[in-house]
C-alpha cells in the first residue's frame, strides 16, 4: 500500500502509523454530563467496510498527522490531507 | 454415523460409498427460536452447546460463505491458557479443559495436540512480567514453568544463542498449550450441532436486523426474512458491520492479520514458540508445514490479505530467532480479519436490545477461545445472563472503567 | 547407462561437461541443463516419492509447477529441502538427494502405505485415532508427524547473504515469452522505464523450446533480436531468474531474483538472492499458460509427463524423455509433441485423442480418436498403456495434455476471482483495472499471433503500438476431458498430496461441497505447487460430482506466493546481530572505557554495571550504590526522551498534556510531571523544565520516548492546532548524566564556569543553562532519582564523553564511581520511585499514590475518563513497598501476594511484586508491589507466594520508600 503524503509524496505504508477513525472529535466540555460523549470519543469506533477517513501519522517521514481517505476493503487510497486542515474544514462545515 | 476405526473399516469395505453427509444443507425455515449469525468456530460452538448443554432445538446458524470460512479456517491453530489477568485466565483455562475432551465429545478428530507453548524473553523486565503471569496461572491451577536460557537451549538448540541482537534469556512454558487442526474444529462442531437438529445454512448473508420496541424480531437475509426470538451475533471481523444493522456502534476496529505456512518439512520444531524481541511465532503442523505469524498490518481492513512490509517484518524476526529458517521457503500467506477491541479482550454479553446477544472483540485470540466462547455464549443466550466465566467480558466495562488490558496499551486496538 | 541425450539441438553447451551427484551417484550434464533435464538425459526418471502413499515419481513438468521431483539440494547450513529439480540450474559439483523415502528412493518402506490406501482416503484421519484418548499424542501423532513432511531442513545457520532492493518503473512486464517481449518492446519504445522479469534462467519463455517462426526467423532468434534491442536501451532493466511472487496494494510487486543459485556458492560479497519490491505504474501479466495433466489410472508413473514438458526436455535441453512415446491429449497442442519427438527421432507410438472428431494430425503417427488411456503399465517407469476399450500399446513414456490454464495467479491475489472461459477451457484473469492487465496466453489467447498483438497493445504506454511481426499460427481446439472414468488404478488430481479422482466425490458426498471445503478435506491444491497443475481438474471433478458448472464451483483463493520464497530473501541483511539497529548513547565510549557491561534496552545499549575484577552484577551494583550514597556516582541517563517545546502557548499546551500544571512553573525550575492517556490511565512520567517564558524541555521515560513524541504531535496537530507551539525531539542531541551523592556538588563545582554552586544559586528543582569546562554549553538540573543530593547535567551530544571523563577526574578525590542501570534501579526501589514495573499501562495516578497531582482546574488528556467507577474503585491494586519479614528471605519480582492463611487461588490473589532489589543500604531484598487496597494495609504481614519458582515467604506491606523516608539526603 502506498500513501500520498502531502509533504513527502507517495511513500510506502510502513512509514506510517495508523490511529484510526477520524470521525470522532474530542469533546470540549469537562462537565460530568458530557461523560457519554467522552465514552464515545475514547471507545466507540465507526468501523465501516468501505470508504473510511482515518488519522495516520507519517512517523517515518515528516511526522505530520494526516487524515487519509481509504477503502478498508480494496485498500484504495482516495486522498490524504493534513489533519489540521481536515478538522478545520470539518468544523467549518458545522453551523 | 459414529466415526471410529470400525466405521472406517466398514466403509472401506463398501468403497466409501455409504458415508453419511457430515451435515445437511437445509433450506432456511421462516422462523427459529434462536438464530446465530456467523458459521465460524464461535457460532457453531454456540449452536452445539445450545443444543447439547441446554437442550434447545429450534436453532439456525447463518453463514454468509461456506462454513468455517472465517477466522476458524485461517488462524495459526494455537491453543493456550497462559493469560495474565483474572478476567481472562479462568475463562481460557476452561477453554483448555474443553479442548482436552473435545474430540471424544463431538466425535471428530481435531488433532488436539498439547506439545507446549513457549514464550521467549530477552530482558529482565520481560522475565519479571512472565514471572507475574506464570504465577497468575499457577495460582489458578494452570500449568506454567519459568525457563532460563539454558533450559530453552536444551529444548531448542537451533535457536540463535551466538549472534542474537536480543539474546534469549529464558521463557515461560505452558506444556498443556499446543495446536489443533483448525478446520476440523469447525467441522466437528458443525457435525455435532447438525446431528442435534441445528440448521446450518451456508451462503446466507444477513442484510438487516429487525427490531421493534427494543426487541429483536429477526433478520433479513439474501435468502429471505428469518424470524427469531433470540439473535446471537458471532461475526468476528464483521462484528461492527453486523452490529450496525441493529444500530450498535462497538468498541471494535477490524484489522488484518497475516499468517503464513512454509513448505512441508520433516519434524523441525516440536511445540509452539513465540519470539519476545519481535513479532514472530511458529509451530509445525502434523502435515509438516511451519505455521507462523506476527503482528497485524496495523490499519483498519476488511480485506483478507495484507501487505509486504509486514511479511518482511515477520520473517526478519523469524530468522533472527531461528537462523536456519533462512533456507526454508514460505509457501503461502493469507489474512484474517480481527475484531480488535479497545482493551484487547473479548465481549460476550447481552445488549440493551431485548433478545440481541453479542460475541465479539476476540482480537487475534479467538481460536483458542472457541469452546469456552461457545459454551459461555450459549449460556448467556439460553439463560439471558452472563456465565460466571465470562462475567468480566461485559460490554459496559469500557463505560464503567473495568477494562481487561493484558498489554496495557489502552484504547488503541491496533496495539493489542 | 543408456544416454537419452539427443544427437543435436537444445540450448546446452555440449562442449563442456558438468559433474553432479544425485543420491550419491555421479552423473554428467552440460551448462544450460537443469538437474531434471540432466537426469533425464542420463535415463533417470525416478526422482521422488509422494507424500502419503510414497509412490515412485518422476518429473511431470519442466518448470515451477513441478509437484513430484523435489530434492534436497546442497549441504550443511546451505541445505534446501523441497527444491524442484526442474528449476535447479546444473552447476559443477551439484549434489542433490531424494527425500521423503527410507531407506532409499528405489526401495521405500513407506510405500507400504499403498497397501492400506483403500482406507487412507480423504479425511480418514478425522474419523479415527480418537481411542484411547491418550494414544493420539503418544502414539498416533508422533508416527504421523514423522511420516509427514517432505524434505529435511537444516538446523544450521545459512552461510549465504541476501539483499533487498526497491525499484520504480512505468511498466513491469512479467514473463518474457512472445507476449512479454512484445509488451516490453512496446513500453520501452514509448520511452517508459521498463522492467522485464522472468522466473527462467534465460529470457525467452516458450520461445526457448517451441519451434514456430516469428518474422521469418526461428522464434528463438527473433527473441534474441528483441532482447538485444531491449538490452541496449538505458530505460530497460532485464531481470532473468526473477520470480514476481506477489501483487500488493498500490501496484506494488514482490519479487525474488536468484542471483547465485546457479553456482556452487555465491562469489564473495555477492548475495545468494535479492528481494525486490517493485512499484509499478503499469504492469502486464505475460506469465503464459500452464499445461494440465489428465486424470487417468497411473498418471503418476515415472515417465508420464506433460506434453509440453516433453518438448522442453527435447527441444531446449536435447534430452529425450524416452525412446518411445504415446501422446494422450484432448486438444491440438499435444500433436506438437508428437511432431517434435518424431523430428528428434523418437518413436511416437500413437496420439490418443479423446475427441472423436479431432482434426489435428501428426504426420505418419497413428491417431486414435475418441480413445483414452485407462491405465499405465509399470512401477518405477512406464512399460505401456492400456486404452479404454482394451487396446494395449507398449511405450516408454506418456505425454499428456489436458489443455491449458492461463497463469492468472498474480491478478487474483488481491481478491478478484478468475472467470471460466468455455472456449479455451480455462479460467481467465478478472479485470483488475487499467494498471495491471493480463496479455497473451495468460489472458487466454491461445494463438501466437494473438499473443504478439496483445503484448504490443498492452505494453504501449503512449503513442502507437509497434508493428507486430508475422507468424504462422498453429490451430488450437479443445474438448473437455478431465477424468477418464474407466481408469484402473489410482488416478491423481494432486500428485504431491496423493489426492485422487475418488477423493473429491467422497468429499462432496460427505458435505464438503464448496471448493474451499473440498480442498481442505482432500488437501488437493495444498501442496508445494499450490494446485498449479491439479486445481482445475479438481474443480471439474467436483463440478461433475455435484452437478454444478465450473463457474459455480469456482476456484479457491489465489494467494501469495506464486512460488515459495526463502525466508532469507524476505529477511535480507537484517539477520543475526543486524536484526535491529543498535543505538549507542553519547557516553558509550566513556562507559566502555570503564568496563561497563551493556544491556539491551529497546534498541539502546545501556551501561548496566561496571564490574571490577571478579565482581558479578550484584556485587558490582551494590558497590556502585554504596559508593554513590557514600560519596558520588555518575550515571548515563542519555536514553531518556527529551522533547524541546517552544512557543507562546507552550505552558498551556503542557497543562493539557500533563495532569498537573506547568504554566505556573517558575523560570529556571523543573517539575515532575505525570501524563495520562485519554482513557485516564498513566501513560508516562518525567521532569519538565522551564528554560524561558516560552521554552520548556520535557523528559520522558526511555521506553516511551517515541510514543510520547507522537502523542505530543497528535495533541497539537489534531486536538489543538490553534496553540502557538512547536516541538522537536532532542533525545539524540543531548548527552545527559546524573551526578548523585553527597559529593556531587563538590565534584560539579570543579567543572562549571563562573557559577558558585549552592542551594541558593541552584536549589532543589532548579533548571539552569550554564557553561562548563570553559565554554561548553550545558543544562544543569537539580533533580534526583536516587534520593541523593543530585544533579543531571546535559551537554551537546558530541561533548558527552569528554564531560563525563572530566567529571570522573573531578570526582576522583571523592572516590567517584560510574554506576549503571542496575545500581540506578536499586536506588529507585530504595526510594520507592515507580518505573516500568509499575507504569505498565494499567495503573492510575491514584494507584501510584499520585492522585493529588491531578488538577481539577483545567482540561487535560485523561481527566474525564480517569473518573470512571472502575478507575477509582477502592479495591484497585496500588503501589506499596514490600519486604521480607525475615531479612534473610528473598522475594522476587513476579511473586503474588496472598493473605496469611489463604490458599493460592485467583479469588484470593491480592496482587503481585512489581520490582525488587537487593538493598546494600538495608542489607535485604526489598520491593514494590501492587496490592489490592494496599495503602490501607501498611504493616500487614502477607504471603509472598512464588509457586513458579517454589518459594513462599512472609512479607510485610510497607511504605514504598524504603530508605531515607524523610528525604534528608536529598537536601543534604
Amino acid at each position: 500500500m502506498l500513501i500520498p503524503c502531502p509533504h513527502c509524496g507517495t511513500r510506502p505504508v510502513e512509514e506510517f502509523t495508523f490511529l484510526g477513525d477520524a470521525s470522532v472529535a474530542r469533546p470540549a466540555s469537562n462537565d460530568p454530563a458530557s461523560m457519554e460523549q467522552w465514552f464515545e470519543y475514547v471507545y466507540l469506533r465507526s468501523n465501516p467496510k468501505g470508504r473510511f477517513d482515518e488519522y495516520v501519522q507519517h512517523s517515518g517521514g515528516c511526522r505530520s498527522w494526516l487524515v487519509i481517505s481509504r477503502d478498508t476493503d480494496s485498500h484504495e487510497v482516495f486522498g490524504c490531507v493534513m489533519a489540521k486542515d481536515y478538522n478545520r474544514k470539518r468544523k467549518g462545515a458545522k453551523p | 454415523m459414529k466415526y471410529s476405526v470400525f466405521s472406517l473399516l466398514k466403509n472401506t469395505l463398501s468403497g466409501h460409498k455409504n458415508w453419511a453427509p457430515a451435515w445437511r444443507e437445509p433450506e432456511p425455515r421462516r422462523e427459529y427460536d434462536i438464530v446465530i449469525v456467523g458459521g465460524g468456530g464461535h457460532g457453531l460452538a454456540t449452536a452445539y452447546y445450545l443444543a447439547k448443554e441446554h437442550g434447545l432445538k429450534n436453532i439456525a446458524v447463518l453463514e454468509k460463505g461456506w462454513l468455517g470460512s472465517g477466522n476458524i479456517g485461517r488462524n495459526t491453530t494455537i491453543i493456550r491458557s497462559n493469560y495474565l489477568l483474572p478476567g481472562n485466565n479462568p475463562f481460557y483455562e476452561f477453554s483448555m479443559k474443553l479442548w482436552e475432551n473435545l474430540e471424544q465429545d463431538f466425535n471428530f478428530n481435531a488433532m488436539v495436540s498439547q506439545r507446549g507453548v513457549l514464550n521467549l524473553c530477552h530482558s529482565d523486565a520481560q522475565r519479571d512480567a512472565f514471572a507475574r503471569r506464570g504465577n497468575g496461572m499457577r495460582i489458578d491451577g494452570v500449568d506454567a514453568e519459568l525457563l532460563d536460557a539454558h533450559d530453552v537451549k536444551e529444548m531448542y538448540p537451533f535457536f540463535d544463542y551466538k549472534n542474537a541482537r536480543f539474546p534469549i534469556k529464558g521463557g515461560l512454558l505452558q506444556r498443556r498449550g499446543g495446536t489443533v487442526r483448525h478446520d476440523a474444529v469447525a467441522w466437528g462442531y458443525a457435525r455435532g450441532a447438525d446431528g442435534r437438529g441445528v440448521d446450518i445454512i451456508q451462503n446466507c448473508e444477513v442484510t438487516g436486523i429487525r427490531i421493534e420496541n427494543g426487541k429483536v424480531l429477526g433478520v433479513d437475509t439474501n435468502r429471505g426474512h428469518i424470524a427469531c426470538k433470540k439473535l446471537g451475533l458471532a461475526a468476528a471481523g464483521n462484528s461492527s458491520e453486523v452490529a450496525a444493522m441493529a444500530g450498535l456502534k462497538l468498541p471494535i476496529e477490524s484489522h488484518v492479520l497475516q499468517a503464513f505456512v512454509s513448505e512441508g518439512l520433516k519434524p523441525y520444531i516440536d511445540g509452539v514458540v513465540t519470539f519476545g524481541a519481535g513479532h514472530f511465532y511458529v509451530s509445525q503442523s502434523d502435515k509438516g508445514g511451519l505455521v507462523f505469524g506476527g503482528d497485524i498490518d496495523g490499519y483498519n481492513s476488511y480485506a483478507r490479505r495484507g501487505n509486504l512490509p509486514m511479511v518482511e517484518h515477520v520473517v526478519e524476526a523469524g530468522v533472527a530467532m531461528i537462523p536456519s529458517l533462512s533456507r526454508v521457503r514460505v509457501l503461502r500467506s493469507w489474512g484474517g480479519i480481527m475484531d480488535m477491541s479497545m482493551d484487547g479482550s473479548p465481549i460476550i454479553d447481552k445488549t440493551h436490545i431485548d433478545g440481541l446477544y453479542l460475541n465479539a472483540g476476540w482480537c487475534y485470540g479467538g481460536f483458542k477461545a472457541t469452546p469456552a466462547s461457545g459454551w459461555c455464549f450459549a449460556h448467556t443466550i439460553a439463560r439471558d445472563e452472563p456465565h460466571r466465566l465470562s462475567a468480566a467480558f461485559r460490554l459496559d466495562r469500557f463505560r464503567r472503567g473495568y477494562m481487561i488490558d493484558e498489554k496495557g496499551q489502552g484504547a488503541t486496538p491496533n496495539l493489542h | 547407462m543408456t544416454s537419452f541425450r539427443l544427437a543435436k539441438g537444445g540450448l546446452i553447451d555440449r562442449n563442456s561437461a558438468l559433474n553432479f551427484k544425485f543420491d550419491g551417484r555421479s552423473f554428467t550434464g552440460h551448462p544450460g541443463d537443469t538437474l531434471a533435464s540432466a537426469l533425464i538425459a542420463n535415463g533417470v526418471h525416478l526422482m521422488g516419492r509422494s507424500f502419503k502413499y510414497h509412490r515412485p515419481r518422476g518429473v511431470i513438468s519442466a518448470g515451477a509447477s513441478e509437484p513430484n521431483a523435489l530434492v534436497e539440494l546442497r549441504e550443511g547450513g546451505a541445505k534446501e529441502a523441497n527444491t524442484r529439480a526442474t528449476v535447479i540450474e546444473l552447476y559443477d559439483g551439484l549434489a542433490a538427494r531424494s527425500q521423503n523415502r527410507w531407506p532409499s528412493l528405489d526401495f521405500d518402506i513407506g510405500a507400504l502405505n499403498s497397501l492400506a490406501s483403500s482406507m487412507f482416503v480423504a479425511g480418514f484421519y478425522y474419523k479415527t485415532f480418537m481411542w484411547p484418548k491418550s494414544f493420539w499424542e503418544k502414539i498416533y501423532e508422533p508416527i504421523i508427524r514423522k511420516a509427514a513432511g517432505l524434505g529435511t531442513a537444516s538446523r544450521e545457520a545459512d552461510p549465504d547473504k541476501y539483499e533487498k532492493s526497491y525499484a520504480h518503473c512505468d511498466m513491469l512486464v512479467i514473463g518474457s515469452g512472445p507476449t512479454g517481449l512484445m509488451a516490453a518492446l512496446a513500453a520501452a519504445r514509448s520511452g517508459g522505464r521498463v522492467i522485464l522479469a522472468d522466473e527462467g534462467s534465460v529470457l525467452g519463455g516458450s520461445l526457448l523450446f517451441e519451434t514456430e517462426e516469428i518474422g521469418g526467423v526461428a522464434g528463438y532468434d527473433w527473441a534474441q533480436g528483441v532482447l538485444a534491442e531491449l538490452g541496449s536501451m538505458p530505460n530497460v532493466t532485464l531481470l532473468p531468474r526473477t520470480t514476481i511472487f506477489g501483487w500488493y496494494d498500490g501496484n506494488v510487486f514482490g519479487a525474488v531474483e536468484r542471483v547465485n543459485d546457479h553456482v556452487l556458492a555465491p562469489p564473495p560479497y555477492e548475495p545468494r538472492q535479492r528481494y525486490w519490491r517493485i512499484i509499478a505504474g503499469h504492469a502486464v501479466l505475460a506469465a503464459g499458460a500452464e499445461e494440465r495433466p489428465i486424470v487417468f489410472g497411473g498418471n503418476d508413473i515415472p515417465g508420464v509427463m506433460l506434453a509440453s514438458a516433453m518438448r522442453v526436455y527435447a527441444n531446449r535441453y536435447g534430452a529425450a524423455a524416452g525412446q518411445s512415446v504415446v501422446v494422450f491429449t484432448n486438444n491440438d497442442s499435444g500433436y506438437r509433441t508428437a511432431r517434435n519427438m518424431l523430428a528428434h527421432g523418437v518413436h511416437v507410438e500413437a496420439v490418443v485423442d479423446s475427441r472423436p472428431d479431432a482434426k489435428a494430425g501428426a504426420g505418419s503417427v497413428q491417431v486414435l480418436r475418441g480413445r483414452m488411456i485407462a491405465a499405465v503399465g509399470g512401477g518405477k517407469g512406464v512399460t505401456g498403456v492400456e486404452l479404454s476399450g482394451g487396446t494395449h500399446i507398449a511405450c516408454g513414456t506418456v505425454a499428456m495434455s489436458g489443455g491449458w490454464s492461463p497463469i492468472v495467479n498474480l491478478a487474483c491475489q488481491r481478491g478478484a476471482k478468475p472467470k471460466w472461459d468455455a472456449a479455451i477451457l480455462g479460467f481467465v484473469p478478472p479485470d483488475v483495472g487499467p494498471n495491471f492487465t493480463a496479455a497473451g496466453s495468460a489472458a487466454g489467447r491461445m494463438l501466437l499471433s494473438e499473443c504478439l498483438a496483445d503484448g504490443a497493445t498492452k505494453g504501449t504506454l503512449k503513442g502507437k503500438a509497434p508493428a507486430v511481426p508475422k507468424c504462422r499460427d498453429e490451430a488450437f481446439a479443445i474438448s473437455p476431458l478431465w477424468w477418464v472414468k474407466e481408469s484402473r488404478g489410482k488416478a491423481f488430481v494432486d500428485y504431491q498430496n496423493d489426492s485422487t479422482a475418488k477423493d473429491l466425490p467422497l468429499a462432496a458426498r460427505e458435505g464438503y461441497r464448496d471448493i474451499e471445503l473440498a480442498k481442505r478435506y482432500t488437501t488437493a491444491g495444498m501442496a508445494t505447487d499450490q494446485g498449479k497443475l491439479g486445481n482445475v481438474n479438481a474443480i471439474a471433478i467436483l463440478a461433475q460430482a455435484t452437478g454444478r458448472s465450473m463457474d459455480q464451483v469456482g476456484t479457491t483463493s489465489f494467494r501469495p506466493f506464486y512460488t515459495p520464497v526463502a525466508f532469507g530473501a524476505f529477511a535480507g541483511p537484517f539477520t543475526g546481530h543486524h536484526f535491529q539497529p543498535v543505538r549507542k548513547t553519547p557516553l558509550h565510549d566513556w562507559a566502555e572505557e570503564r568496563g561497563a557491561v551493556f544491556v539491551e534496552t529497546g534498541l539502546w545499549m545501556r551501561s548496566s554495571w561496571f564490574p571490577k575484577e571478579g565482581e558479578g552484577w550484584l556485587a558490582s551494583a551494590s558497590r556502585e550504590v554504596k559508593a554513590t550514597r557514600g560519596g558520588v556516582g555518575i550515571c548515563d541517563v542519555s536514553t531518556l526522551g527529551k522533547i524541546d517545546i517552544q512557543g507562546d502557548d507552550a505552558g498551556l499546551f503542557l497543562d493539557r498534556l500533563y495532569c498537573n500544571t506547568f504554566s505556573t512553573l517558575g523560570l529556571g525550575k523543573a517539575r515532575y510531571g505525570l501524563m495520562l492517556r485519554e482513557d485516564g490511565i498513566v501513560f508516562d512520567d518525567g521532569t519538565t523544565s522551564r528554560l524561558a517564558e516560552d521554552h520548556y524541555v520535557m523528559t520522558t521515560t526511555t521506553a516511551n520516548a517515541a510514543k510520547v513524541m507522537a502523542h505530543v504531535e497528535f495533541a497539537h496537530q489534531v486536538l489543538w492546532p490553534e496553540l502557538d507551539v512547536t516541538y522537536v525531539s532532542v533525545t539524540e542531541q543531548w548527552a545527559q548524566m546524573a551526578l548523585a551523592g553527597p559529593k556531587s556538588r563538590a565534584t560539579l563545582r570543579k567543572i562549571v564556569d563562573g557559577l558558585i554552586l549552592s542551594d541558593e544559586t541552584v536549589p532543589y528543582l532548579a533548571a539552569k543553562e550554564i557553561t562548563i569546562l570553559g565554554g561548553i554549553p550545558a543544562r544543569l538540573f537539580r533533580i534526583s532519582f536516587s534520593g541523593e543530593h543530585a544533579y543531571e547535567l546535559a551537554v551537546p551530544a558530541d561533548y558527552g564523553n569528554l564531560v563525563a571523563r572530566a567529571l570522573c577526574q573531578a570526582g576522583a578525590e571523592f572516590g567517584i564511581v560510574p554506576y549503571g542501570v542496575e545500581a540506578l534501579s536499586i536506588m529507585r526501589v530504595e526510594k520507592g520511585h515507580v518505573a516500568g514495573g509499575e507504569l505498565n499501562g494499567t495503573v492510575t495516578a491514584a494507584d501510584l499514590g499520585l492522585a493529588k497531582m491531578m488538577s481539577a482546574k483545567k482540561d487535560y488528556i485523561g481527566r474525564m475518563m480517569a473518573g470512571r467507577e472502575g478507575l477509582i474503585d477502592a479495591s484497585r491494586q496500588c503501589v506499596v513497598g514490600i519486604r521480607p519479614v525475615d531479612k534473610a528471605d528473598r522475594i522476587k519480582s513476579g511473586a503474588h501476594i496472598l493473605k496469611i492463611g489463604d490458599r493460592p487461588s485467583m479469588t484470593n490473589d491480592q496482587g503481585y511484586v512489581s520490582s525488587v532489589a537487593w538493598s546494600p543500604m538495608l542489607n535485604m531484598w526489598i520491593g514494590l508491589a501492587l496490592v489490592a487496597n494496599g495503602r490501607a494495609r501498611l504493616g500487614e504481614t502477607v504471603r509472598v507466594w512464588d509457586g513458579l519458582r517454589g518459594t513462599d515467604v512472609a512479607g510485610e506491606i510497607c511504605d514504598p520508600v524504603h530508605f531515607d523516608r524523610e528525604n534528608r539526603r536529598l537536601h543534604a
